[in-house]
């Protein structure tokens, strides 16, 4: 009887899992089936063809396949999600490279002053995103507060060296601009998981580290660094994946000449209306990341059993 | 030597530490500090000071299209905060209470994929399908539904906000010990008490929090918004976008100033709620097992 009673949730076990399940299924599963669908579809006019037609005794299944033969040959496509691709992983190394320190940091500081700090790393979380990234519109502009200072600094001799923008004192509408934008928007996204593993782990095992002769650089390295691994993976896909897809950030800061395959969606959808070409984008864009996206899942999966 | 050392020397590593800690924060406040000090600038040039004015906040309440696209946000993340708790705490329970059933892996990717997923792809996917939902109802009934609107936006958020919901409450529920709920129900408790007693009280914070972060992400939800507005339905981002791809606009700092003081209002008082809740609670509890022993 009392097992019974412990499996019994409000209105029961089946609404409890299913209200949420068909809620998924019907709005974020079949819309990608559809958009599958649409990808391979010829256009009438408003209507889409079906795929398959009985005429004549004859059964046919019609695929249009000529979306995807023109993005896997158009150079300006595959150089677009080469690109996206790349300012993706770029910003993920420097979102980890800053992060990492700054979790680290965050999780052995004093206990009593780490509420505020996590406060602190939330609440620009909370204050809105599209607003954050205008304002680097200002501060990379000409006479912005960032822009002098790297000009005073002479930092932006060294970043027209490196090729990231096309002249000294011209940082907006660049691949600087971009990736600025990107690091400072997800790098709390690669901070709070980092800092919830950070903040949980043994600090005796460094003892004992060192007990056994380690330096502290070496029980770094081999000790903190791969007890954190599961923060590391879970940040750097929390700022990958949706870093290949960004479209308000390239559109805002990357100025006309940074491709970023979000923003060839957009325009396929807003600006050609060729609903079967933006969904053939859509359906190559996710093909680049399922397998992020599994590694992500698995991994959230797994941090969910252990603590379980 | 101390062991407990985590990196080169004591002094040299706080110093750095601190260092990096406040070189980060500079890092992520800085553009909120330039929104609201720019929004008080008295120039024609947006990012040259000349001198202080409250003008773009007296022209930000004559704003027609700005404060319709506030009010129609503001209903938008009401409705989203809402249905996203009730959603989401049912996913988080059906993933914490039940171990074993069909389909599991794929409801716990489903969940957890809006949380990374491009929102192109949503957006995109999620207006194709109610599209042909609407031409499927036209053709059946000669009744489209569901019109692009207020409607179709709220679906898109409500995925988004089921997502984050869902992670909220759910980490809530891990670290609830399972010996209060089992210790009411060998006292006797009906199912329905042990529920609305003990588990909903536990989880209450957790659902609260869950509620003010879906709020806040539908407000600023551009991309989503984009894809499923109609006619007639343009959210306070879509108007701010729309003015940040022409260039820099004293009226979006006005506007982002005063969202920055609600959202830090509200989100301090929340917590500061919380925290008084939390004490309380653990006062309670302090009492009752002073009480018990």
């Amino acid at each position: 009887m009392k097992h019974l009673l412990r499996r019994w949730l409000p209105g029961g076990r089946a609404v409890v899992i299913g209200l949420p399940f068909a809620w998924l299924l019907l709005f974020f599963l079949l819309p990608f089936l559809i958009v599958l669908r649409i990808s391979v579809s010829e256009m009438e006019t408003v209507q889409f063809k079906d795929l398959l037609t009985f005429r004549d005794g004859l059964l046919q299944l019609t695929i249009k396949l000529s979306n995807y033969q023109f993005i896997t040959q158009d150079d300006l496509y595959f150089k677009t999600y080469l690109a996206s691709l790349k300012y993706a992983a770029v910003t993920t190394v420097l979102c980890l490279a800053i992060g990492y320190p700054f979790a680290y940091f965050m999780a052995r500081a004093r206990a009593t002053v780490q509420p505020a700090l996590l406060m602190l790393v939330m609440l620009p979380f909370w204050t809105s995103f599209l607003l954050r990234v205008y304002a680097w519109k200002g501060l990379l502009g000409e006479n912005g507060w960032v822009a002098d200072a790297l000009i005073a600094l002479r930092i932006d001799h060294v970043l027209v060296a490196a090729g990231l923008i096309p002249a000294a004192g011209k940082f907006m509408n660049t691949p600087f601009s971009l990736v600025i934008g990107m690091v400072y928007t997800y790098l709390p996204f690669m901070i709070l998981p980092l800092y919830a593993n950070l903040a949980k782990m043994d600090l005796r095992l460094l003892e004992a580290a060192s007990d056994l002769g380690a330096t502290p650089f070496k029980a770094f390295w081999l000790v903190t660094v791969p007890l954190s691994k599961a923060g590391i993976i879970a940040g750097s896909m929390l700022v990958f994946i949706p870093c290949v897809g960004e479209f308000v950030i390239p559109e805002l800061l990357g100025g006309p000449q940074t491709l970023m395959i979000g923003r060839v969606l957009w325009d396929e959808f807003f600006s050609n209306n060729d609903w079967p070409m933006a969904s053939s984008v859509a359906v190559v864009m996710i093909l680049l990341i399922i397998v992020p996206l599994a590694l992500f899942n698995k991994y959230q999966a797994e941090a969910v059993e252990r603590r379980a | 030597m101390n062991a407990k050392r985590p990196l080169f020397g004591d002094a040299f590593n706080r110093a750095f530490g601190r260092g990096w800690l406040a070189a980060g924060f500079l890092f992520l406040y800085l553009p909120i500090v330039a929104l609201v000090v720019y929004s008080f600038n008295d120039s024609p040039l947006p990012t040259v000071w000349g001198g202080f004015t409250l003008e773009w906040y007296r022209k930000l309440a004559d704003d027609r299209e700005m404060l319709a696209g506030l009010w129609l946000s503001l209903r938008i993340a009401f409705f989203t905060a809402c249905a996203s708790v009730v959603l989401g705490t049912l996913a988080a329970f059906a993933l914490v209470k039940y171990r074993r059933f069909t389909g599991r892996t794929l409801f716990s990717g489903m969940v957890t994929a809006p949380l990374v997923m491009p929102e192109v792809i949503v957006g995109l996917s999620l207006l194709l399908m109610l599209v042909s939902m609407q031409r499927a109802t036209q053709a059946a009934f000669g009744w489209g539904f569901p019109e692009r609107g207020m409607l179709t936006i709220w679906l898109g958020h409500l995925l988004l906000g089921l997502a984050y919901a869902t992670v909220v409450i759910q980490a809530r529920l891990q670290d609830m010990p399972p010996q209060l709920e089992e210790a009411a129900m060998d006292l006797g408790a009906k199912p329905a008490q042990v529920f609305w007693l003990v588990t909903l009280p536990m989880i209450a914070q957790s659902m609260l929090s869950a509620w003010l972060l879906t709020f806040t992400l539908s407000l600023d939800d551009v991309v989503l918004s984009a894809f499923l507005s109609g006619p007639g339905a343009t959210t306070m981002p879509l108007v701010i976008f729309s003015r940040a791809r022409l260039g820099l606009s004293p009226s979006i700092n006005a506007v982002a100033t005063v969202i920055i003081v609600i959202v830090a209002v509200g989100v301090v008082l929340a917590s500061w709620l919380i925290a008084r809740a939390e004490r309380r609670r653990m006062l309670e509890m302090a009492a009752a097992a002073r009480a018990g022993a």
